[in-house]
């Protein structure tokens, strides 16, 4: 866990940026772009994500045992949304037997 | 003269036992609160059983019996076997086997145990109001749309005894990480401590996913959000993924932790190192990590896709390559062994047979056409008892005897343990080997009623049942009897290695004396005397006031 003193103005600053994110998120979501509708969406809400698990959280601040620690979430979450998107993805794959 | 240091259990106020850090008392607080819930699971399978002696339902009726199953797999699943060895077992044993004081945050142990009272509270509530019906694992939509019973509250008490598992499984790991005596690297610790370790990082990796499924659940249930329920735009297959990716690991916290008290055990029992110890320990960790990447196999018959079928298949092969290098290991640790039979290795004994039936019997489910034909039979019972009572009880008893000497400084009667282990195991063969034949012949799970063809199996079934209930029944009362009159127990009354038998029994407050320092491997028995080998600069203690 690192010891620094961090300056509450950086603090201010992801609230800023995590409130113009949002208004964002709202924004896109009266545009019609169609697929990319939710691609947007998503890389949105990983922005505010990125954010707040690196500056609320600590982690840009943190040592190599933390970056670990929240690199295995990470993988893990990927191993979840990976094999379950596999089954959903691959449903179509087989043909239907036609009566 | 020098003052020996307290013994832990000196003090006997209730305050004392309300607001305890020491670990060694917060993991008795966890076996009364674990009995508790054991028992009143017990009772709801025992009347499964009698109610199954008949093929009519003429005992309950099949809503009641649907509330009977759903409150044994809730309270057994998350109110004993997952804390029963981590809780009761690690919280007692893992600081002392580390040479360390306590665990690394001793007031987060004590949240941890109250925020499983807590959990366990918000169970019995809904078990007191009526109940659930809709079993252990909450399927949508049945839970989320259909089910009268108060699912709400039984899913609120599982996500609360969830934050325990994380905050106990965290707790572990900085533990290890941190709090390790000198000299103990990590090829130097004992293969329970790689076990709680492995357990330790999936309650922490998996049991969020859990919460925010059961959370999920409430919420499509309370304010009609589409999410599981195909009706309102759901998928209730996704509940099954989210579900699973939890509580398939589940499995292994139940599992890993009894293949590490076996290890202490063989090890003890047959005064010999371990056959090699860097696979067993690193065959924990690859069953952690394996067993996140198999819990499609739990949904082939339910809408998945062939081909994630036939990758959660392969998969699932796969897990049981680390969890055959440690059944091979500890056989291979008994060749040559000077074999004793005492209570604790009569346990370890009957868990690697069993566990062994219940491993193979998981091969025969892995495979997507043989699952087709027993997905959810009584085949799947039989299967996953032999895994969690036949493995992880067997671990739990056998761990609770070899340690009832250092947990309350007494000896429980030996006889009685051996006769209590055989009961045991015989009952637990003739209640669960009949349900694989009746799975096998087609007989469902949760049905109250059932063809008369089945009525043979079903009544071999039940009258094991009874002698199980006997087997569990008798430790109960010994252990009991045995802190009145049990003999006095050393400090070592095993002569085994391992850092929490040079101390006292029961143990000073703080474990040892003076922090001691390792110099040797673990299980350091003679090859020859089978004798523990004596290890320089290791304080001995032997008794304590």
């Amino acid at each position: 866990m690192s010891d620094e003193i961090i300056s509450p103005r950086i603090y201010f600053k992801n609230f800023g940026a995590l409130i113009v994110l949002l208004l964002l998120t709202i924004g896109a979501a009266y545009l019609d772009l169609g697929p990319l509708n939710f691609v947007l969406a998503m890389l949105i809400s990983l922005t505010k994500t990125a954010l707040i698990a690196l500056f609320f959280m600590h982690i840009r601040w943190g040592g190599k045992m933390l970056h670990l620690a929240a690199g295995a979430g990470l993988l893990w979450l990927g191993i979840l949304l990976a094999l379950t998107l596999g089954d959903y993805i691959s449903r179509g794959w087989l043909p239907v037997a036609q009566h | 003269m020098k003052l020996q240091p307290q013994s832990y259990l000196a003090e006997h106020t209730v305050r004392s036992w309300l607001l305890t850090h020491d670990h060694k008392r917060i993991g008795i607080l966890y076996l009364l609160t674990i009995i508790v819930f054991f028992a009143i699971a017990s009772v709801a399978a025992a009347l499964m059983r009698i109610e199954l002696v008949t093929p009519q339902g003429d005992l309950v009726t099949s809503e009641t019996y649907n509330k009977l199953f759903t409150i044994h797999g809730v309270l057994m699943v998350w109110f004993f076997l997952i804390p029963s060895i981590p809780a009761v077992l690690g919280n007692f044993i893992l600081p002392m086997m580390l040479g360390a004081r306590d665990v690394a945050f001793p007031r987060l142990n004590l949240l941890s145990w109250y925020i499983f009272i807590a959990g366990g509270v918000l169970a019995l509530w809904s078990l007191i109001h009526g109940g659930v019906d809709t079993g252990w694992t909450f399927y949508t939509p049945y839970s989320s749309t259909y089910s009268n019973s108060h699912v709400i509250s039984m899913a609120a008490g599982v996500f609360v005894a969830g934050f325990s598992s994380i905050i106990t499984g965290m707790n572990f790991m900085v533990t290890v990480h941190k709090m390790r005596a000198p000299g103990l690297r990590w090829f130097r610790l004992p293969l329970l401590v790689w076990s709680l370790y492995a357990t330790s990082l999936i309650m922490v990796l998996a049991t969020p996913v859990l919460a925010i499924t059961l959370a999920l659940m409430s919420v499509e249930r309370v304010w009609g959000v589409g999410i599981f329920d195909p009706k309102i735009g759901g998928d209730p297959v996704l509940f099954q993924h989210l579900f699973w990716f939890y509580s398939h690991p589940a499995v292994y916290i139940m599992i890993l932790p009894g293949m590490g008290v076996v290890s202490e055990l063989i090890t003890c029992f047959s005064r010999r190192r371990i056959f090699g110890y860097g696979y067993v320990a690193a065959a924990s960790m690859a069953i952690a990590v394996l067993g996140f990447v198999v819990w499609g196999h739990h949904m082939f018959v339910a809408g998945q896709s062939v081909y994630s079928g036939m990758m959660f298949s392969i998969l699932s092969y796969m897990v049981s390559i680390p969890s055959a290098i440690k059944v091979f290991n500890w056989t291979a640790t008994l060749h040559k062994g000077s074999i004793s039979f005492a209570t604790p290795m009569l346990y370890a004994l009957g868990f690697i047979g069993l566990f062994t039936i219940g491993g193979l019997t998981g091969l025969f489910l892995a495979a997507l056409a043989v699952d087709v034909h027993v997905t959810d039979t009584y085949f799947v019972v039989a299967h996953f008892h032999y895994i969690m009572v036949g493995g992880m009880v067997m671990a739990f008893m056998g761990g609770l005897h070899y340690w009832w000497p250092k947990i309350t400084g007494r000896m429980y009667p030996e006889f009685a343990g051996k006769l209590a282990a055989m009961i045991t195991f015989i009952g637990f063969n003739l209640t669960f080997f009949p349900q694989f034949i009746l799975g096998y012949l087609g007989m469902p799970r949760r049905y109250h009623a059932y063809p008369p063809e089945f009525q043979f199996f079903h009544i071999l079934s039940t009258a094991g049942a009874s002698i199980l209930g006997v087997g569990y029944l008798l430790p109960f009362l010994y252990f009991l009897w045995s802190l009145k009159w049990g003999r006095v127990a050393s400090g070592n009354p095993w002569e085994a290695t391992g850092l929490e038998w040079q101390t006292p029994s029961p143990p000073p407050t703080h474990n040892f004396e003076k922090t001691p320092v390792v110099t040797r491997e673990p299980y350091a028995y003679d090859a020859v005397t089978g004798k523990e080998e004596p290890q320089e600069g290791l304080m001995q203690q032997t008794s304590a006031v």
